[in-house]
């Protein structure tokens, strides 16, 4: 693992279908490793993904087009990394960490093929200050240093994959210097002295394990969607999924969460799906606050982006590189929060691959080996305690687009096997714009709520119950409803049409705080477990329409202002006037 | 120049096999035999051995036909004369017209670089209701027309290719009736469109492997138009027939197919395509309309269902109207803050009580008892029907909003409607 010096050979082209070249190499390669297409002076980056004799098949991450037969593949002696160091954040990478701005200064509005530019600005200053002195031990993981990357402070870490204790051996005073300066010089246990940069890399489908221990997560990650954090909550560290049909608002729940999720530092991969849903990101994140900060959200953001038109096999790199760089920001005692839309989409990447190899298919035509490559991808989230003591954690969430919006299918299967939450969105909900449409009788967490977890239960048993009744009523009709099991129906509508429902595009009503939240659902779990009574069926429908109207007023209106407890008081009065008395029959 | 190869070895479906040296990948060829000769693209290469997919067909080629490789990929002619013209599959006239004499472009180029895309900023008025009022149409979208066979799909779209405000549409037709593509002519040559229009048909009886081609020429056009300050749109039917074109080949080609007989890049491919759409922030834009039939109604056939993951939205045509429910514009929340101050509100109130309506006729239809509010709801719904969702319609966005809030009228007492109060202050008829 120590070797610095890289083994280099060059190959030929023997054969080529579509993104998949077949090449014969004279030296040794390794399963995995990088290797570069020539034509015309340009290198098409591409992998290693089976040996077979004295030929070996590599998927190339760009267009195929013009590659002969006889054309030379130079092979690099290395796996595919990426670089780990300060000036990540607010960075826009394609799914091989080329940064995409630069990339269009160069060649305008088009993504030309054989492109390639360093993750890390080269040029750009960093202020470093020594933590260790010489003399001291460190291991991996642990920091000699750190430098200020915007709001957070970078550390500058000893490579994860060295193993054993080293000493530092000279370091550099505190100095404004470039990612590639060497800052300290470390001798392992046999005296070889070896150089640490402000930078190191990592190859991305290794998980960076240098911490001491993996912790249960139970902390609530609040994302102001008040049906999330009430009803199916992430914890920080956990993992999530959100499978729905198209047009089902998977994107737009994304976008919410990346937002206003309460963490410090948002990883958006945005793996084959549209561009223009990375755009709005893209375009409008500079221009937010964070309200936690105060400052750019892009400040604590980066985005991975490789759309559906880019070439497949960087697609499948691109969730690697999303969580490679999470684990990173990890090791600083941070919150990370990973984002990858949409998971299916790496997984046809996959398939596809396998398709091209002629491997024997599985379910729908998926390799046989999705649902390990899906654990072991999901498994990278987590709560750890770092070597000094402090905490960080990934947090996974994962969007699946089952094909047909069958959640039956390989894919969403795999997935809800290994996260703690699902949030399954229904095509029901969305067609009836009740938004954020997930399904509140189907969706489930295993993490703890923000709210009472008794209350919790109730409410939840409330609506299942309401829904069973408005499906008898749809046999039996409302005359044949029994009065307080319509109630129990109005009732569960209205919990659904004031607090389920929530208005993402508005300002108040869109970011529900945890303190809102809690305070809310008192009060509607009040209203729910009133005993009412009405004189009729019609009279209590529109005595609870006159109601949701108030309550989502009342959700518009900013908690501070006066009006939010007039309106509350107003509510609570309109169900107090129903309350029945006990006396009716 | 270029060596001249001889003797085909295998032919297999529409691709052939032969040996050549020093062939590029995707390159085409042309090949030869009799009077006959047709382009062929390169799309395996194993060895010496090179698999040619022919655009004509492989009915009638010889095994000792001539094959000369081009040394370049598939290209189209580019220049404002396109506009009025009509090509087949191949880009060869169908117009009775000489073939266009202007420099070459290169078909299926690289992607947009996603850095360089803004925020969708214009909206596209169509003039009817459903679109620009409920799911309004944005430059840069790109939506497909779910519908049966049968629905008035072509019609909708030449309605679309009429009434559109923009400077150039370029129509793709894959396998098209014969029929539809002359019903496309005549109705936009009756109305004087054709002339900002350039249409790319391949015909039901035309060769399957030319149908593969269309979307790439028609978006490699409208790109290089795009470039050129134009807004354009693309009109593309039926993208379900290009799909099973590519199946049709996929299977030929021996490859593991993955959901009913699909190629297991069917997702890609079709992004491929659907991703040209585009809004240049110094120059035009890309906006695409693709019809997609749906095979026997259902939208989880692997081609739709692989559509509406890629696409901004979708619109669902059926029983001759556009279907509220489900049809969804992704990317209208961008423009309809802009247009008036009850847009966004009042088409989300109009599709709830319109759902409240149909549920109410499945109650009505078993013969349950119906409430006072049960008939309002009736009333509001045979209102939308005739008024709004009638694809006959024509109203300026405007004129529908103000449709919209004299349905309400008609209807409900405005505390009952469900509107924001500010709204209903300022909006709610007068008399």
């Amino acid at each position: 693992m120590s070797e610095t010096k890289t083994r280099t050979s060059t190959g030929t082209i023997d054969g080529v279908n579509g993104n998949l070249i077949r090449v014969t190499f004279p030296e040794a390669v390794m399963q995995n490793e990088v290797g570069y297409a020539v034509i015309n002076n340009l290198k098409l980056k591409a992998e290693i993904v089976r040996i077979r004799g004295r030929q070996c098949w590599l998927q190339v991450f760009e267009d195929t087009a013009g590659l002969k037969v006889g054309d030379p593949v130079e092979f690099s002696g290395e796996l595919l990394s990426v670089e780990l160091g300060p000036g990540l954040l607010k960075s826009v990478y394609d799914g091989l960490q080329n940064p995409l701005p630069e990339l269009a200064e160069q060649c305008g509005y088009f993504l030309e093929r054989g492109q390639y530019i360093d993750g890390l600005d080269r040029t750009a200053k960093w202020d470093f200050t020594p933590s260790v002195k010489a003399g001291d031990l460190v291991e991996a993981g642990e920091s000699v240093g750190t430098v200020p990357e915007g709001m957070f402070t970078h550390r500058i870490m000893v490579p994860f994959d060295w193993r054993g204790k080293f000493t530092v051996k000279e370091i550099s005073a505190a100095q404004t210097c470039t990612v590639d300066t060497v800052i300290a010089k470390v001798a392992d246990s046999a005296g070889e002295l070896r150089d640490i940069k402000l930078y190191q890399s990592w190859p991305v489908k290794k998980a960076i394990t240098a911490f001491d221990e993996r912790l249960r997560p139970t902390e609530n990650m609040t994302t102001q969607v008040r049906i999330l954090d009430t009803f199916f909550p992430v914890a920080k560290g956990g993992t999530y999924c959100i499978p729905g049909p198209f047009g089902a608002g998977k994107t737009v729940l994304q976008q919410i969460t990346s937002r206003r999720a309460d963490v410090d530092i948002v990883i958006v991969a945005a793996c084959g799906e549209r561009a223009g849903e990375v755009v709005e990101t893209l375009r409008e994140f500079p221009e937010l606050e964070d309200p936690r900060t105060g400052k750019s959200l892009m400040e604590r953001t980066l985005i991975i982006c490789n759309t559906s038109s880019m070439p497949v096999a960087s697609r499948e790199a691109s969730v690697y590189t999303g969580v490679t760089i999470a684990e990173y920001y990890r090791q600083m005692g941070l919150n990370v929060l990973m984002l990858a839309d949409s998971t299916s989409r790496w997984a046809q990447a996959l398939r596809e691959l396998s398709g091209r190899l002629e491997e024997i298919p599985g379910e729908e035509a998926f390799p046989a080996y999705l649902e390990t490559v899906i654990a072991n991808f999901y498994e990278r989230a987590g709560l750890v305690r770092l070597k000094d003591g402090t905490i960080g954690s990934v947090t996974i969430g994962g969007t699946v687009s089952p094909a047909g919006g069958n959640f039956e299918e390989p894919v969403t299967q795999s997935t809800l096997k290994v996260v703690g939450a699902f949030h399954g969105l229904s095509r029901e909900r969305s067609d009836q714009r009740r938004y954020p449409s997930i399904d509140p009788l189907e969706s489930w967490s295993k993490y703890p709520s923000l709210v009472d977890p008794e209350k919790l239960d109730q409410t939840r048993r409330g609506l299942r119950e309401g829904r069973d009744v408005e499906q008898m009523m749809k046999v039996v009709g409302e005359e044949g409803t029994a009065m307080p099991d319509f109630v129990m129906y109005l009732k569960a509508e209205f919990l659904d049409e004031v607090y389920l429902q929530q208005d993402a595009f508005h300002d108040v009503d869109g970011a529900s705080s945890a303190e809102r939240q809690t305070h809310v659902f008192s009060i509607i779990h009040q209203i729910l477990t009133t005993p009412l009574t009405f004189k009729t069926r019609d009279n209590a429908r529109q005595e609870f329409l006159r109601w949701q109207q108030i309550a989502k007023d009342w959700n518009r209106i900013p908690m501070e202002s006066p009006e939010f407890k007039t309106a509350e008081e107003k509510l609570l009065a309109a169900v107090e006037a129903c309350r029945s008395t006990g006396e009716e029959k | 120049m270029h060596t001249l190869y001889h003797g085909i070895e295998n032919i297999v479906g529409n691709v052939l096999m032969l040996r050549a040296k020093d062939v590029g990948y995707g390159d085409l060829a042309e090949v030869s035999f009799g009077d006959e000769s047709s382009l062929a693209q390169v799309i395996q290469l194993d060895g010496e051995q090179v698999y040619l997919q022919i655009f004509s067909g492989s009915r009638g080629v010889p095994t000792d036909a001539t094959v000369r490789f081009l040394g370049h990929g598939l290209t189209v002619p580019f220049s404002d004369d396109l506009l009025g013209r009509i090509f087949d599959g191949s880009g060869v006239p169908r117009d009775n017209r000489p073939e266009l004499d202007a420099a070459p472009v290169g078909v299926a180029g690289p992607s947009v670089n996603p850095s360089q895309r803004i925020i969708p900023r214009k909206m596209v008025r169509t003039g009817i209701p459903m679109i620009d009022v409920f799911n309004t149409l944005v430059q840069s979208q790109k939506l497909p027309i779910f519908s049966v066979a049968g629905e008035p799909y072509n019609p909708l779209l030449a309605r679309i290719a009429l009434q559109a405000e923009v400077d150039v549409i370029i129509l793709g037709g894959m396998g098209l009736k014969y029929d539809d593509y002359l019903f496309f002519r005549e109705t936009l040559e009756e109305a004087g469109s054709l002339s900002r229009t350039v249409m790319y048909v391949h015909t039901a009886a035309d060769p399957t492997v030319e149908c593969l081609f269309v979307p790439d020429l028609c978006l490699a056009v409208a790109e290089k138009f795009a470039l050129e300050n134009k807004e354009v749109l693309v009109l593309l039917t039926d993208m379900t027939n290009y799909a099973d074109a590519m199946k049709e080949i996929a299977i030929t080609m021996e490859k593991i197919p993955s959901n009913r007989g699909y190629p297991g890049d069917l997702y890609s491919q079709l992004a491929a395509r659907y991703e040209k759409a585009v809004d240049f922030e110094t120059a035009g834009s890309i906006t695409i309309l693709a019809a997609t039939t749906m095979p026997g109604d259902d939208v989880t056939h692997p081609v739709p269902d692989n559509t509406g993951y890629i696409t901004e939205g979708q619109f669902y045509l059926r029983n001759g109207r556009i279907e509220p429910f489900g049809s969804l514009s992704r990317l209208k929340q961008f423009v309809n803050d802009d247009t008036r101050a009850d847009h966004r509100k009042i088409m989300d109130r109009m599709i709830q009580l319109y759902a409240a309506f149909r549920s109410t006729e499945e109650k009505r239809s078993m013969g349950f008892r119906m409430t006072e509010y049960d008939s309002k709801l009736v009333k509001f719904g045979g209102l939308f029907e005739d008024k709004l969702m009638d694809l006959r319609v024509t109203l300026h966005l405007e004129d529908a909003l103000d449709t919209c809030w004299e349905i309400l009228k008609e209807c409900f007492e405005s505390d009952e409607c469900g509107m924001p109060t500010e709204l209903i202050q300022e909006f709610w008829p007068k008399n």
